[in-house]
C-alpha cells in the first residue's frame, strides 16, 4: 500500500512535502493537484472522502492529511 | 421555492451537439502546469474531449435549426406551439430577447408567447418550471423549451479551470398538458449574495467591453484570462455544490415521502466527472444510475447537460419506456434545484450534431 507521501511525491515529485506545513500556501499544490490527490487517496485507501471535506484545511499538511483519513478508518501509520 | 404540479409532462426531447469536436490532448499545450499532472487532472475529470460551434453561430441559429428539424420530420406542427421559452446566457443581441427572433424566423403566430430566461447550469430545471405555470393557463396547451448556450468563445482557451469543461449545445424539449395526472415535484433555491462565484465580469452595462477589460491576466495558479472571460471560483462552487446540493436533495424527498430507491435515473446537470461522481456518494446513489458522462463526450453546456443527458443515455429508451427520474441542475446565480418526475413514452428522445 502507498503511504501519503508516495502518493504527494506522484503527484509533485519536484517537492519535499515534509519541508512545508502548509502545501498550498507554499505553492506545493494547487486546487487541481487537490482533486487529483482525493481521486488517489480514494483509490489507494478503498475510501470515499465526502465533497464536503475536500476543502484545503483537510489537506493542507500530513498531519491534517492522517487526521483526516483517520475519520475513515484508514490507519495512522500511513 | 417548493413546488408542484399536475396534468403536465414533457413530451419529446431533441439536443443539437456540434460537429466541431477537440480533444483535451491536443489543447494540454495552452495550459502552464507540467503535462503530467494535467494529464492526471484529465483522468479525474472526465476531460476526453469537448464541442463548440463557429464563432458564427449563435443561439437563434440552434433553435431554428431545432425547430425547423422537428417540423421537417413531423415531429411538432408549427401552429401547435403556444409559447416559446428561451434559456439562454449567450443570446444573440442585448435587445431584442433572442425568442423573439426564433418566433420571427420561424413565422410563428402572434399568439404565441415568446420569453428570455437568463440562466445556466440549473436552467432546464427553471425553463421546465416556467414552462410547466404556463401550462396553468386554459390557452396554452404545448410549449417549446429551447436551452441554448454558445459560451465557449467566452472561456478563455489558456483557462485550465474553466476551459476544458466549456461545451456549445442546444436543447429542445416539448412540455404539454395531460389527461394523467402525472405528479411533479421540486424545490429551487437562489442566493445571489454569491453571484460572482461564476461570472463574465464585462460585457453588460456595468462594465462595458474595452481594450482595458481584454487584457489578459494570469492568476496564482498559472490560468489566464480576461475580465471579458467567463471566471469560475473552482474550489468555491465545488462546495457550494457538496454542501447545498445533498441537502437540498434530501429535504425533497423527505418532504414528498419518497424513497431513493424508487428513482430510476438521477439525471444531473455534470460540470465534471469528479464532482458528479461525489454527489452520487453524498447521496449514496450508484454510480451507474447518475451518468457522469457528458463533460467528457460534449463538454458543459449549462443547462443543456440535463437534456444531453438524457438524449445521449437514455435515448430510445426514454421512447419505449417511462422512468421515475430526478433532475438536479446548480451553478450560475447561485442557483440550485431539483426535481422529481415521471419521464417516458416520449415522441422523440434523440441527439442530432449540425
Amino acid at each position: 500500500m502507498k503511504t501519503i507521501s508516495n502518493i504527494l511525491a506522484e503527484i509533485r515529485p519536484e517537492f519535499d512535502f515534509s519541508e512545508s506545513n502548509d502545501f498550498f500556501e507554499d505553492g506545493y499544490l494547487d486546487s487541481f493537484d487537490l482533486i487529483t490527490l482525493v481521486s488517489m487517496l480514494d483509490k489507494e485507501y478503498g475510501i470515499k472522502i465526502k465533497g464536503t471535506d475536500i476543502v484545503p484545511e483537510n489537506f493542507c499538511n500530513m498531519v491534517a492529511i492522517r487526521n483526516l483519513l483517520k475519520g475513515y478508518g484508514v490507519k495512522d501509520d500511513i | 421555492m417548493i413546488f408542484e404540479y399536475r396534468n403536465k409532462k414533457i413530451t419529446g426531447v431533441l439536443t443539437i451537439v456540434p460537429k466541431n469536436i477537440r480533444t483535451f490532448d491536443e489543447e494540454m499545450e495552452n495550459y502552464k502546469a507540467d503535462k503530467a499532472r494535467t494529464k492526471r487532472l484529465k483522468k479525474v475529470m472526465g476531460y476526453e474531449q469537448h464541442r463548440m460551434f463557429d464563432d458564427s453561430v449563435c443561439v437563434s441559429d440552434l433553435a431554428v435549426f431545432g425547430m425547423e428539424y422537428l417540423f421537417q420530420n413531423g415531429l411538432l406542427k408549427k401552429d401547435e406551439i403556444d409559447a416559446l421559452i428561451l434559456v439562454t446566457q449567450s443570446p444573440d443581441y442585448f435587445m431584442p430577447a433572442t425568442s423573439n427572433i426564433v418566433h420571427g424566423r420561424l413565422g410563428l403566430s402572434e399568439n404565441v408567447f415568446c420569453v428570455d430566461i437568463n440562466q445556466g447550469c440549473a436552467g432546464f430545471l427553471v425553463g421546465l418550471i416556467q414552462a410547466f405555470s404556463l401550462l396553468e393557463q386554459p390557452s396554452v396547451n404545448k410549449v417549446a423549451l429551447i436551452n441554448a448556450d454558445v459560451l465557449t468563445r467566452k472561456v478563455s482557451k489558456a483557462d485550465r479551470n474553466s476551459y476544458p469543461l466549456a461545451g456549445d449545445a442546444a436543447s429542445i424539449t416539448i412540455v404539454e398538458s395531460s389527461s394523467e395526472e402525472n405528479l411533479i415535484q421540486g424545490e429551487i433555491r437562489m442566493d445571489g449574495s454569491r453571484a460572482d462565484m461564476l461570472i463574465i465580469p464585462a460585457g453588460g452595462f456595468r462594465t462595458p467591453c474595452s481594450a482595458e477589460t481584454a487584457i489578459m491576466r494570469e492568476d496564482e495558479e498559472g490560468n489566464s484570462r480576461s475580465l471579458d472571460n467567463l471566471v469560475m471560483g473552482g474550489r468555491e462552487v465545488f462546495y457550494f455544490v457538496q454542501t447545498e446540493v445533498p441537502k437540498l436533495i434530501n429535504d425533497l424527498f423527505d418532504r414528498i415521502k419518497t424513497s431513493k430507491e424508487e428513482i430510476d435515473w438521477w439525471m444531473f446537470h455534470q460540470p465534471n466527472k469528479f464532482m458528479v461522481d461525489k454527489l452520487a456518494e453524498a447521496l449514496s446513489v450508484p454510480y451507474e444510475k447518475m451518468p457522469s458522462n457528458i463533460v467528457t463526450y460534449f463538454g458543459n453546456a449549462s443547462g443543456v447537460t440535463i437534456p444531453t443527458n438524457l438524449c445521449f443515455n437514455l435515448g430510445e429508451k426514454l421512447e419505449r419506456e417511462t422512468y421515475k427520474i430526478c433532475f438536479a441542475g446548480f451553478g450560475v446565480g447561485l442557483t440550485w434545484g431539483a426535481m422529481v418526475m415521471d419521464v417516458g413514452k416520449l415522441g422523440f428522445c434523440r441527439l442530432v450534431e449540425w
